[in-house]
């Protein structure tokens, strides 16, 4: 690159053993021109912190704009799922250990909760008692189980953690008559498949916590706490120490920095905040049971951590918002018919470029619905028979222009295992092509998502998060906060 | 001691483990070439499992067949093994590929993905619940009836026969395959070490497409010896049987393949009598404490070399 046609290179080309990537460092951290890239430099002068506090205070006023019970309860998940994946953000976003039993160590927490607080033993205790013990003990668990795996490489610890999670919901599903060897008689320990009811409400201090509104404070509250702990951590010897070895465990060791203790550390405090986010689930739904602990809640967890950014404290808020909200509205199919379509609008605003190519694009799948809707209509009149799930313009639009089959399920399965081959086979088409195949893409989509996807939302959720992990970590893997990894060698 | 329960425990056992192991070889065949664990393993086996369970259903259904036994076997172990095989393909082109050099905890997120995706994919277009089906008149009528008596009076059906039989003959053919053909010596020096053998002029591209078919396919015969002995298919029946397979391969030493075979034997056994002489409800935990104790003990596995991290 110094030489280009025997002149000599001019004074600002890379030079020799500067990397590319670091020549242009200046240029790519003004971010380009224009009121955008304005703001955007605005933007990074706030320290971080700054941020932390518009969300703490926009979060705190949430309530003094609604009463709705339901929609408080949704934002107390959302702050849940902000706490686990901030526990998770230390075990694999700093520390690059891959915890698959992550849940395991929330259900142990909301157990541990559940049993100290509730008729179960006849235990009543001090609630804040119980958070320390819980959260200590929840460490202390996450602790044993890294123990074992602690020389080994991190796909160890994953089969060890995946196992643990299974193991934990099958012992709790079962400790209903749990003897000692069977020796003794069968106690009952976990309630069984029955969980363990009328647990008592957080009692902090004399102050009882009853209503949603309480609990969705004390989850703020409790939020903020551990981000800010989380916060400072991220910054001290610790912190820097954990991204050294995540980024090359070898190399840290040889820096002399202690690798084995790092790691049990990092593992026991993200099981510890999980924990103590546990007896907080615990003592608002009054009631646990082992198989909110499964494998769909950890891969919720994961996609929230993800799609934010691993190792990004804001991208746990953002993606815990994204992920849990609009799981939430997913539940109702008029909501998420318009979530659907926006979403779709979003993508190819974000990635179907050149303009006129969108313009096609759009222009062309619309065309593309008419004429096959003129078909079928024409030829096989019950593949319109049926109408779609909701009303107003926009269903009325669809009505004209998707088809609707009178007995939309096998239709609607084969559509689904097309789509899945259709978009894989779009991965490997470039050019011109590419956006030509999109447009009975779309159209496939939109058809899948009426006739099926809408129709079974609970199902629809999980293939989405799934969905989610594939994509992102192929497209995104540094997710939507998060820095890319820049290897310069 | 009751023999009559231990012979048959024993048999069981090696039924069970027969398919671990099948499983566990393709766990051990893609981490000793990708260094991933390919959590979507276990789903292949169901991948397999449904598409032996649509073939009997297409042919009448078990008990009213409308072609010969040999020939409807013959073509499920065929299609199985294709399709299992096929969509292993698919997965690593799409979803593994782009991830080759990126951190180690990328693929496996997204390993953990694909699996997710696959399991309930199924369960959109399959159905949740179990779907199971008449035995094969034959398949559960114990052999020996003219003489032949195993100890203790136990039982050995014809099912268990064929997938034992069946897994050794497939076991054989792998390690022919690895051991006598020049891309089985490709794939040998590919897991030694990826770069060095590019270098020596080999496709790695290829050899990791041929040995995700290769352990997919294996995945899928897999889940049709389940068809055969167990009659129950269901889209969430890869998660367990995954996870036990690539336990079993742990403990034999990932990366080995006869190691993956007596980690799956020992699995399969150590689930049987667990579930025979204590409950069913022990099989996980005692699979767990297996799990630990190797780690702890030789973290390498029973037949594993340690690994020596050059830099």
């Amino acid at each position: 690159m110094v030489e280009r046609d025997g002149n000599p290179a001019p004074p600002d080309a890379p030079q020799i053993g500067v990397d590319e990537w670091v020549a242009t460092h200046d240029v790519r951290r003004e971010g380009g021109h224009g009121p955008l890239a304005r703001i955007r430099r605005e933007l990074q002068r706030v320290p971080t912190p700054g941020f932390y506090f518009a969300f703490g205070a926009a979060a705190a006023l949430l309530p003094a704009f609604t009463t709705n019970d339901y929609i408080l309860r949704v934002g107390f998940d959302t702050l849940l799922y902000m706490l686990l994946a901030l526990g998770l953000n230390i075990t694999v976003g700093y520390a690059g250990l891959l915890d698959l039993g992550y849940v395991a160590f929330y259900g142990f927490g909301a157990y541990a909760y559940a049993m100290l607080a509730s008729p179960q033993f006849g235990l009543h205790w001090n609630t804040l008692a119980i958070i320390v013990v819980a959260t200590v003990a929840t460490a202390l668990l996450g602790f044993l189980v890294a123990l074992p795996s602690r020389r080994l490489l991190g796909d160890y610890l994953a089969i060890l953690t995946l196992f643990f999670g299974q193991l934990f919901v099958t012992v709790y599903q079962n400790g209903n008559h749990i003897s000692v060897l069977g020796f003794t008689r069968g106690y009952d320990v976990t309630g069984g498949p029955n969980g363990i009811p009328n647990i008592d409400n957080y009692d902090i201090l004399g102050l009882k916590i009853t209503t949603v509104r309480g609990y969705y404070y004390t989850a703020l509250i409790m939020f903020l706490l551990v981000l800010s702990v989380v916060y400072l951590i991220d910054r001290s010897r610790t912190g820097r120490a954990w991204r050294s070895l995540r980024e090359d465990p070898l190399a840290a060791e040889l820096m002399g920095i202690p690798v084995n203790r790092l790691k049990l550390i990092a593992f026991a405090m993200g099981a510890a905040i999980a924990g103590m986010t546990g007896t907080l689930f615990a003592a608002l739904n009054t009631a646990v049971f082992s198989a909110d602990f499964d494998v769909p809640s950890l891969i919720i967890v994961y996609a929230i951590l993800i799609l934010g950014g691993a190792g990004s404290l804001g991208g746990v808020i953002i993606g815990a918002l994204v992920v849990n909200v609009s799981l939430e509205v997913l539940r109702t199919p008029g909501h998420a018919t318009y979530i659907f379509y926006a979403a779709l609008a979003i993508g190819l605003v974000a990635f179907v470029r050149p303009w006129r190519w969108f313009g096609i694009v759009v222009g062309g799948t619309i065309a593309f619905g008419y004429v096959v809707h003129a078909i079928v209509s024409a030829v096989w009149p019950d593949g319109v028979a049926g109408s779609p799930a909701i009303g107003g313009p926009l269903g009325s639009f669809l009505d004209s222009w998707q088809l609707y089959p009178a007995n939309p399920r096998t239709i609607g399965n084969v559509a689904f295992v097309a789509l899945v081959f259709v978009c894989m086979l779009l991965t490997l088409l470039h050019g011109w092509v590419r956006w030509v195949a999109l447009i009975p893409t779309l159209y496939l989509a939109s058809f899948v998502w009426e006739n099926r996807l809408v129709a079974e939302p609970s199902i629809t959720r999980l293939i989405l998060i799934g969905v989610i992990l594939i994509v992102l970590m192929n497209l995104r893997p540094q997710g939507l906060r998060g820095t890319a990894r820049v290897e310069i060698v | 001691m009751n023999w009559n329960l231990f012979v048959t425990e024993l048999v069981a056992g090696i039924t069970h483990g027969s398919v671990y192991a099948l499983i566990a070889l393709g766990y051990s065949m893609v981490y000793g070439i990708l260094k991933l664990l390919n959590f979507a393993h276990g789903d292949i086996y169901m991948v397999g499992a449904f598409i032996g369970f649509g073939l009997i259903t297409v042919f009448g259904g078990p008990l009213g067949l409308t072609v010969n036994v040999v020939l409807l076997l013959f073509l499920m172990f065929l299609c199985a093994m294709i399709g299992g095989g096929l969509t292993g393909v698919m997965i690593e082109r799409f979803a593994y590929r782009r991830l080759r050099n990126a951190p180690r905890i990328a693929p496996l997120i997204t390993a953990l993905g694909v699996s997710f995706f696959l399991e309930n994919g199924a369960q959109l277009v399959l159905g949740a619940q179990f779907q199971s089906y008449n035995t094969f008149s034959w398949a559960n009528n114990p052999i020996g009836l003219n003489g032949f008596t195993l100890p203790a009076q136990a039982r050995i059906s014809y099912a268990q026969v064929i997938v034992v039989v069946g897994t050794i003959v497939l076991m054989i053919a792998l390690t022919w395959f690895v051991q006598r053909t020049q891309t089985g010596k490709a794939m040998r020096a590919t897991s030694f070490d990826r770069e060095a053998a590019a270098m020596m002029g080999i496709d790695v591209d290829r050899v990791i497409v041929v040995t995700f078919f290769i352990g997919s396919a294996l995945a899928g015969a897999a889940g049709v010896f389940n068809c055969i002995a167990y009659q129950q298919v269901w889209p969430y029946m890869g998660f367990q049987a995954g996870l036990f397979a690539f336990t079993a391969a742990v403990v034999g030493g990932i990366g080995n393949l006869p190691g993956a075979v007596l980690g799956g034997l020992l699995i399969g056994l150590a689930e049987s009598f667990a579930t025979g002489y204590l409950s069913s409800t022990f099989q996980q935990a005692i699979v767990f404490a297996i799990l630990i104790g190797v780690m702890l003990l030789r973290p390498s596995g029973l037949l594993g070399t340690a690994a020596v991290q050059k830099v």
